[in-house]
C-alpha cells in the first residue's frame, strides 16, 4: 500500500486482514489505537501487543474484518497516530501467523479423557493441567485450526477458553 | 529552575506573546511564573472562550494559539474549544494543570482524566512527569500542532511537576519518530493532474480550508487564472479566494450559493484543494462527482479516499503542490487570463439567473440587507467571524470576503459561542484592523461574558447581532421538517443586548433601519470601542438555498 493510498473503485466484500504495527512503548498507546478503532467504526477481531526487536518499540498485531476501502482508511488513520511508527498489511500467503488457545474441558469420565487426549495429540496440542473434573489443553496454530479443535471438543463441554489473538511476521526478508 | 518557569521560557522560545486562560489550584505555579514572563495573559470568564480566543488568534496568525486552564472543571471547560479547533484543523497548544503525580488515580479533588477525554479531539496529548521533560514537550507540542495538518495539542502538567526544581536544558532539535508531516508531493501525479485539467472542457477548482491554513492565496489565484477555471469554495474555504474575483463562485454546500452548487455538477474535471468532501459541502458522497475526473490535493494522506474515491491524489503541502502545478502549466505556455469561453459564459449565465430569480425576504430589515451594508461599510482587511446557525449561513451567502484569510467560522463542529471569543483572539493577533462577529442571539448568549474581556483588555470587537429572538436555524428545521411544531427555540427577546453591552461598559446600539445600522457600524469603527449592534430581524426569515441532509447538491431547494 503506497503512501498516497490504493483506493479500489468499489467496496469489496469483507475479508480478514492482519496488520502489523510498530508502536512507541509508552503508556496510553494501546488506548489511542483501540479508541481510533471505536471512534471510526473499524472492526477488531483480535489485537496483541508485546515487546518487539527494539527495546523502545512494541509490536502490535491486529486482525480486522473489513472491505478494501475501509482497510485503506484504517491503515492511513493508524499511520496518522503519532505513536505509531510503522504499519504494514501482511499478505496472508507470505506471512507466518499463529494464535495460542487454552481450553479447559469437562473430563470426568475416563473415556472423555482419552478422547480429548487423542484429539489434542492430532492437533499437536499439549495437556497443561488435569484434575478430577477437567482437562486443560494448549493449542497453537492458525485461528481456523483453533476453531476446528474447539468445534470438535464442544460436546465435552468447554468450561473456560482463553485465546491470545494472532501474532504474525512476514516470511523471510519480506 | 522550576518546571513552571521552564514552561514560560519554552513558550517564549516558541515566540508566544499572549495566552488566554483562567487560573485555579492545580496551575497556580504556572500563574506564579507568568508574573515574570514576557507573555501577556488575557483573563477569560470561561475556559471555553479561552480556547476559542486561542483559536481565533491562531487562525489569524497561522501560528498556534495558547490557552491555560486548571485541572478538573477548568480542563473540561476547554474541551469544546479544543474540539472546535480539531474539527477545523486549527493549531493550538492547551496547557492544563493536573493534580500532583502521586494523587493521580485517587479521584482527588478536581482530578479528571483530561488526557483520556482530550484524546479523540486532539492531534496529540502529553503529560510530562518530570520538570526536565517540559522544554522538549513544549517544543514537540508546537511542532505537532503547527506542522502538517495543524491541530490542537494538550499538555497536562501535574502540579508537583510545575513546582519541581531541576537543572533544566532547552533542546534546539527534537524528533518525533512516528510523525512525518512533510510529504514531498509526487511530481508524476501533479503532471497527470495537469494533463487532466488541460484536457478538460469544464474545469473547476474547489478550494477548502487547507488553502487558508497553507496561506496559498496567490497560488490559488494564479492557478485559477491559468486554468481559466471558476472557483467554488467549501464553507471552510470561504475567504481562500477573493469573492469579487471574476472567477469566484462562492461556497458550495448545504447553504451554498445556488450558482456554485449548480456549476460544480456541470464540471467535467474538479481540482479539490485542501478540502475533505464533507457531507455539508457535497451532500451525498456516492452521488457527488459522477462522470467527472476528481483531482484531490491534500496534506493529509488519510483524507484521500476517506469520503470520496478520486482519480488523482496529490499528497503534500498544498502550497508547494500548487506551485509545482503552476510551473507545469507555465511550461505548457498556457495563457493567463479570464477571457470568455463557453464555460465561463455558463458561469455568468448561472450567476445572472440566480441573482434574478432569488428574491430577498420581503422586509425592510433583512439579514441579506444587513450583510450587504456591512460589506459596504467595512474595510476589506477587516476580520469577520461568525456564530453558528442562520446568521452563519447568511454570512456565507451574502457577505463577500475580499481579502483572503480574513474570515473565520466554526465550520466543522458548528460551535455556538465560537464567534465572539474567536473575534477577540483575532483582535489580539491583529490589533490594527477592525474585527466583527456576525452573531445570532442564541449563540451570542453563550459567550457574551467575553464582553468583559473585550472591554477590559482593550480588544474591541463589533458584534453585529442578527436578532430573531429565536434559535433560528433550529426553528427553520422545525418549520421545514416538523410541520412548524416549535419546541425549545423561543428566546423571547431576553436579555436586552444593548443593556447587556452597557452593563459591561461596552457600547450597545439598537437599530431599526439600514441607515441606523450604517451609522451604528461607522460609529463603532470610529470609536474603536467594544460594540454590540442589536438588529431585530423577522423570526420567520429562512435561509435559502437549502440542500436537505441526506440529499445531493442536485436536489437543492432554491427558495420557499
Ligand atoms: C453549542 C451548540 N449547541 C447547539 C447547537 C445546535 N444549533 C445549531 S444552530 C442553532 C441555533 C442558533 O441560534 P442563534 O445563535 O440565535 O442563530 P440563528 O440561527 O437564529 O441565526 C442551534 C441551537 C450548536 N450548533 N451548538
Amino acid at each position: 500500500m503506497s503512501q498516497t493510498g490504493y483506493i479500489p473503485e468499489k467496496k469489496t466484500s469483507d475479508d480478514v486482514y492482519i496488520l502489523s504495527a510498530l508502536v512507541e512503548d509508552k503508556p496510553g498507546v494501546l488506548f489511542r489505537v483501540t479508541n481510533l478503532f471505536r471512534a471510526r467504526n473499524f472492526n477488531i477481531e483480535s489485537i496483541t501487543v508485546g515487546y518487539s526487536e527494539s527495546s523502545d518499540l512494541s509490536r502490535m498485531t491486529i486482525t480486522t474484518r473489513s472491505d478494501d476501502r475501509t482497510l485503506d482508511q484504517l491503515v492511513k488513520q493508524l499511520r496518522k497516530l503519532i505513536d505509531v511508527v510503522e504499519v504494514r498489511v501482511l499478505n496472508k500467503s507470505n506471512t507466518v501467523y499463529r494464535e495460542l488457545a487454552l481450553i479447559k474441558m469437562n473430563a470426568q469420565d475416563p473415556t472423555s479423557r482419552a478422547e480429548i487426549t487423542n484429539l489434542a495429540s492430532v492437533f499437536r496440542g499439549k495437556i497443561l493441567d488435569i484434575d478430577k473434573f477437567t482437562l486443560t489443553v494448549e493449542i497453537t496454530g492458525t485461528p481456523s485450526k483453533i476453531d476446528a479443535f474447539r468445534n470438535l471438543v464442544s460436546d465435552f463441554g468447554v468450561v473456560q477458553l482463553a485465546r491470545t489473538g494472532v501474532s504474525a511476521l512476514p516470511r523471510g526478508a519480506a | 529552575m522550576k518546571g513552571a518557569e521552564a514552561l514560560m521560557r519554552s513558550l517564549e522560545k516558541e515566540g508566544v506573546d499572549i495566552v488566554f486562560g483562567l487560573p485555579g489550584g492545580a496551575n497556580l505555579p504556572i500563574y506564579d511564573a507568568l508574573v515574570d514572563a514576557k507573555i501577556r495573559h488575557i483573563l477569560v470568564r470561561h475556559e471555553q472562550s479561552a480556547a476559542h480566543m486561542a483559536d481565533g488568534y491562531a487562525r489569524t496568525k497561522r501560528r498556534a494559539g495558547v490557552c491555560f486552564a486548571t485541572s478538573g472543571p477548568g480542563a473540561t471547560n476547554l474541551i469544546t474549544g479544543i474540539a472546535t479547533a480539531y474539527a477545523d484543523s486549527s493549531p493550538m497548544v492547551a496547557v492544563t494543570g493536573q493534580v500532583p503525580l502521586e494523587m493521580i488515580g485517587k479521584d482527588a479533588f478536581q482530578e479528571t482524566d483530561i488526557i483520556g477525554i482530550a484524546n479523540p479531539c486532539t492531534k496529540y496529548t502529553f503529560q510530562p512527569r518530570k520538570a526536565i521533560e517540559i522544554p522538549e514537550t513544549v517544543k514537540k507540542g508546537f511542532y505537532i500542532a503547527e506542522s502538517g495538518r495543524p491541530g490542537p495539542v494538550l499538555i497536562d502538567i501535574p502540579k508537583d511537576v510545575q513546582q519541581d526544581i531541576q537543572d533544566i536544558e532547552f533542546p534546539d532539535l527534537i524528533k518525533v519518530r512516528g510523525y512525518n508531516p512533510a510529504i514531498e508531493s509526487d511530481l508524476s501525479t501533479i503532471g497527470k493532474a495537469t494533463e487532466l485539467l488541460l484536457a478538460a472542457q469544464r474545469p473547476i477548482i474547489m478550494s477548502g480550508g487547507g488553502v487558508i491554513l497553507a496561506g496559498a492565496f496567490s497560488e490559488l489565484e494564479v492557478l485559477a487564472e491559468l486554468l481559466m477555471a471558476p472557483v467554488v469554495t467549501t464553507f471552510k474555504g470561504k475567504g481562500s479566494f477573493p469573492e469579487n474575483h471574476p472567477l469566484a463562485m462562492g461556497p458550495i454546500g448545504m447553504h451554498g450559493h445556488a450558482e456554485a452548487n449548480k456549476i460544480i455538477l456541470e464540471a467535467d474535471c474538479i481540482l479539490a484543494i485542501g478540502a475533505r468532501f464533507s457531507d455539508r459541502s457535497v451532500g451525498r458522497f456516492d452521488e457527488f462527482g459522477k462522470g467527472m475526473n476528481i483531482i484531490h490535493m491534500d496534506i493529509d494522506p488519510a483524507e484521500i479516499g476517506k469520503n470520496k474515491t478520486v482519480d488523482v491524489a496529490i499528497v503534500g503541502d498544498v502550497k508547494s503542490s500548487m506551485k509545482t502545478m503552476i510551473k507545469f502549466l507555465n511550461k505548457k505556455m498556457v495563457k493567463h487570463g479570464t477571457e470568455e469561453n463557453s464555460w465561463l459564459q455558463r458561469r455568468k449565465e448561472l450567476i445572472d439567473y440566480y441573482t434574478e430569480s432569488i428574491k430577498d425576504y420581503p422586509r425592510d430589515l433583512t439579514a441579506r440587507k444587513v450583510l450587504k451594508k456591512l460589506r459596504e461599510v467595512l474595510p476589506n482587511n477587516a476580520i469577520v467571524t461568525t456564530e453558528v446557525g442562520q446568521c452563519q449561513m447568511w454570512t456565507s451567502l451574502h457577505f463577500d470576503v475580499i481579502s483572503p484569510g480574513t474570515f473565520f467560522s466554526s465550520t466543522g463542529l458548528g460551535t455556538m459561542g465560537f464567534g465572539f471569543p474567536a473575534a477577540i483572539g483575532a483582535k489580539a493577533a491583529r490589533q490594527n484592523v477592525p474585527v466583527v462577529d456576525i452573531a445570532g442571539d442564541g449563540s451570542f448568549n453563550m459567550s457574551e461574558n467575553s464582553l468583559a474581556v473585550s472591554v477590559l483588555e482593550n480588544l474591541p470587537v463589533i458584534v453585529v447581532l442578527l436578532n430573531n429572538y429565536m434559535l433560528g436555524m433550529v426553528a427553520q428545521w422545525q418549520r421545514t421538517f416538523y410541520n412548524r411544531r416549535y419546541e425549545g427555540v423561543h428566546l423571547h427577546n431576553c436579555p436586552d443586548y444593548a443593556k447587556i453591552a452597557d452593563a459591561y461598559g461596552a457600547q450597545g446600539i439598537k437599530v431599526q433601519s439600514i441607515s441606523e445600522l450604517e451609522n451604528g457600524i461607522r460609529s463603532a469603527l470610529k470609536s474603536n470601542l467594544a460594540t454590540v449592534i442589536d438588529i431585530p430581524i423577522d423570526p420567520e426569515e429562512d435561509v435559502y438555498p437549502f440542500v436537505a441532509p441526506g440529499t445531493g447538491l442536485k436536489d437543492m431547494i432554491v427558495g420557499s
